[in-house]
């Protein structure tokens, strides 16, 4: 819930993003404001192509924004060096979509979780202690890093390279995670378990974490506001029981509508 | 890069064609040791001398001989001699003097002479023929004459003092010499060239130099093509713009005219093999800055590329890391192309008699030129350009070969 006292931790204003230039633009997100507080589960809930996955690279900094402002912790986002934006790197990271494209398959898992550790400072530490570190992140997603270390990303399944995803949040502990849609790729069984460690790891780390999603029962599942996102624009917004129990918009509706049976089940069994 | 060479050799195509490859690289490597003249040696006085197994005449004489007696072996002789322009001619002495033309068979040497033999008579005079022409059939009379004789030749030397011939020994025609005992025996697979060089020897050194220079060439035009692709795709901007800028003035024009006129403009006698194949690298990269590019592009985005951002990574590392792996099979083909067009490239700028400076150093380009300028390919001397035609197509096919393979295994949309 929308706490008035706590710090807001992520704002944008006019936020927009446009794609091609001439007849073949596209408008991915246009005009969006937000106001993301800090310890918040914040989801963002939209179809396909509503422009979830552009918003959150503008929000990371992966790629540029066309118009709007972006502020973190109160000041305007400044990341016009390789250096600031490495800082800004150690408070904001990212689980993406596609697990099986997210690693580099020519660096075996080793280097993905030692990459982690050198990010945080931990460059010179003894090896013995860098190996603590990742047998402790593996531990906490339930992979042995025994069985993993020398091995390439692409030898895990989904579910598991999911997984080790998070290990690598776990290691940099950054203070907002942007998680978008990480159990669209992989199967249902693993799919309730990668939530179950996500929220595990935002209690253990105290993260804010916002949440893409196409499910809006996901979302009311496990989030404290919600925005929804219709071809670029926040059509909807408020508490998760304000906005999924009393929907305003048709589009709304329509996205509750097409939630499978037994979310509204368990739904009814929480409400 | 093990698995990159494992399934690379798993294409039937790469597999053919590297074979046929490292078979012109082990001639290369190997003739050399096995023949060590020099290749630009002139050893034949005249011009294009047919392949064949030259024997010393001198050291034959000298030689043991053996008689054998061959029942075929005055007709091989006289038939060797008397060539199908001689038969016409005789015909048409015999049909003129009055022998009815049926009778007359040019096939059948032994009635044909017999018949030449029965009725010429240099005092007839046939209406209409010239003085040249009388001459030509005396002149072929004295030859068949002698080819019809059964008896030996003397060897005569001269006596130092009195100056006199003396016999020293005589041939008859039943005399053979086994080669092997003749201790001056050369074999000209490829005939000599217009200078009186042995063309295979030539040719094999040409091919080593050529692949030097595709290699120098294919190398520096790839190393810029790749670090100009992999620059201007993955920082983009003003970068970007610039670069591309470069790139499309160099497609504005063609790099062979480019390539025409600097080498022109270097003058001969600066225009070595290694400049030559400098400048080739250095007006050939256009394609390859191109095609990496937009390789680059695509993958700049992928997520792999995000997290190593979001891992700290500075552009450099992640260029090498995460964008030139991923690349890496692409490059090795462009390499490929660059190197076999590379030597194509020499080949174009010699034929126009603009390559490397003629006096050191045989490249299959200047094989091309020299027979050119001599018209080899006009007089029917197909040993002085024929081959080296055959290696730069089979240079060239062996790299398509390995080329396609390639870009079987690694190219998953033309795969099955
Ligand atoms: N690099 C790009 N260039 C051009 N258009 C793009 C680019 N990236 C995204 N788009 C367009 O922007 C729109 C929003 O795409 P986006 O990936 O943000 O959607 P999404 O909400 O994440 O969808 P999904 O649920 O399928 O992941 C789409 O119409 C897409 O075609
Ligand atoms: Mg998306």
């Amino acid at each position: 819930m929308a706490d008035k006292r706590k710090q807001v931790c992520l704002k944008g204003t006019g936020l927009t993003k446009v794609f091609g230039i001439g007849r073949q633009q596209t408008v991915a997100v246009d005009h969006v404001d937000f106001e993301f507080y800090e310890g918040e589960i914040i989801s963002i809930v939209g179809e396909s192509g509503s422009g979830k996955t552009t918003l959150a690279k503008m929000l990371l900094g992966l790629i540029g924004t066309t118009e709007g402002d972006i502020y973190f912790q109160g000041k305007k986002r400044d990341i016009s060096s390789q250096k600031k934006k490495k800082e800004y790197w150690k408070n904001i990271q990212a689980i993406f979509q596609d697990p099986f494209s997210s690693y580099n398959i020519f660096n075996k898992i080793d280097s993905v979780l030692l990459d982690c550790i050198h990010m945080r400072g931990g460059k010179k530490l003894p090896y013995a202690k860098k190996l603590e570190l990742m047998t402790e992140a593996c531990g906490f997603v339930n992979l042995k890093f025994e069985e993993l270390t020398n091995k390439y990303p692409f030898e895990l399944s989904g579910g598991q390279m999911q997984r080790l995803m998070i290990a690598r949040i776990f290691l940099l502990k950054p203070k907002i995670l942007l998680a978008d849609e990480p159990t669209s790729m992989i199967d249902a069984c693993s799919r309730a378990t990668i939530l179950d460690m996500l929220m595990q790891l935002r209690d253990e780390i105290d993260m804010t974490l916002i949440f893409i999603t196409h499910d809006i029962g996901l979302a009311y599942f496990v989030s404290d506001s919600v925005y929804i996102m219709e071809r670029g624009i926040f059509v909807e917004r408020g508490s998760a029981d304000e906005v999924i129990l009393h929907p305003k918009e048709a589009y709304t509706q329509r996205l509750i509508n097409d939630v499978p049976k037994i979310y509204e089940e368990w739904d009814l069994s929480t409400v | 890069m093990k698995h990159f060479i494992r399934q690379a050799f798993r294409s039937p195509n790469f597999v053919a064609g590297f074979v046929i490859f490292a078979v012109i690289l082990l001639t290369v490597f190997i003739y050399p040791l096995i023949i060590t003249d020099p290749p630009l040696e002139i050893i034949g006085q005249g011009t294009f001398f047919e392949p064949g197994i030259y024997v010393n005449v001198y050291d034959s004489i000298g030689s043991p001989h053996h008689t054998l007696k061959l029942s075929d072996a005055a007709a091989k002789r006289i038939a060797s001699r008397l060539g199908d322009d001689e038969r016409l001619a005789i015909k048409e002495w015999l049909v003129a003097a009055g022998i009815p033309e049926a009778e007359v068979d040019t096939e059948n040497t032994e009635r044909l002479i017999d018949q030449w033999v029965n009725t010429y008579d240099p005092a007839v005079k046939i209406p209409g023929m010239t003085n040249a022409r009388r001459n030509y059939y005396i002149r072929l009379e004295t030859s068949l004459r002698g080819l019809l004789s059964t008896e030996g030749v003397s060897i005569a030397a001269k006596n130092a003092e009195t100056a006199a011939l003396e016999e020293k020994s005589t041939v008859t025609q039943s005399d053979y010499v086994n080669v092997r005992e003749v201790p001056n025996v050369r074999l000209l697979l490829l005939g000599t060239d217009n200078f009186g060089r042995d063309v295979l020897t030539e040719l094999i050194a040409a091919t080593g130099v050529s692949l030097q220079i595709g290699f120098v060439a294919g190398i520096i035009a790839t190393l810029i093509g790749l670090i100009l692709g992999l620059v201007s795709g993955y920082v983009g901007g003003l970068v970007d713009d610039v670069i591309m800028f470069v790139t499309n003035l160099f497609t504005v024009i063609p790099s062979f005219v480019l390539l025409i006129l600097i080498s022109f403009s270097i003058g001969q006698d600066k225009r070595g093999a290694v400049t030559i194949a400098v400048v080739i690298g250095f007006t050939s990269w256009v394609w390859t800055a191109r095609a990496v590019r937009s390789q680059v592009v695509s993958l700049r985005n992928r997520d792999h590329v995000n997290l190593s951002k979001l891992s700290g990574h500075s552009i450099a590392h992640i260029i090498l890391n995460d964008i030139l792996p991923y690349i890496a099979s692409y490059v090795v083909m462009a390499l490929i192309l660059q190197i076999s067009s590379g030597i194509l490239a020499e080949a174009g700028l010699s034929i126009l008699g603009l390559g490397p400076r003629t006096t050191e150093v045989p490249t299959l380009g200047l094989m091309m030129n020299w027979a050119m300028i001599y018209q080899a390919q006009i007089l029917g001397f197909w040993w002085a350009y024929f081959p080296v035609i055959v290696t730069i197509a089979l240079i060239a096919f062996s790299m398509n070969l390995m080329n396609t393979g390639l870009d079987q295994v690694f190219n998953p949309a033309l795969r099955e």
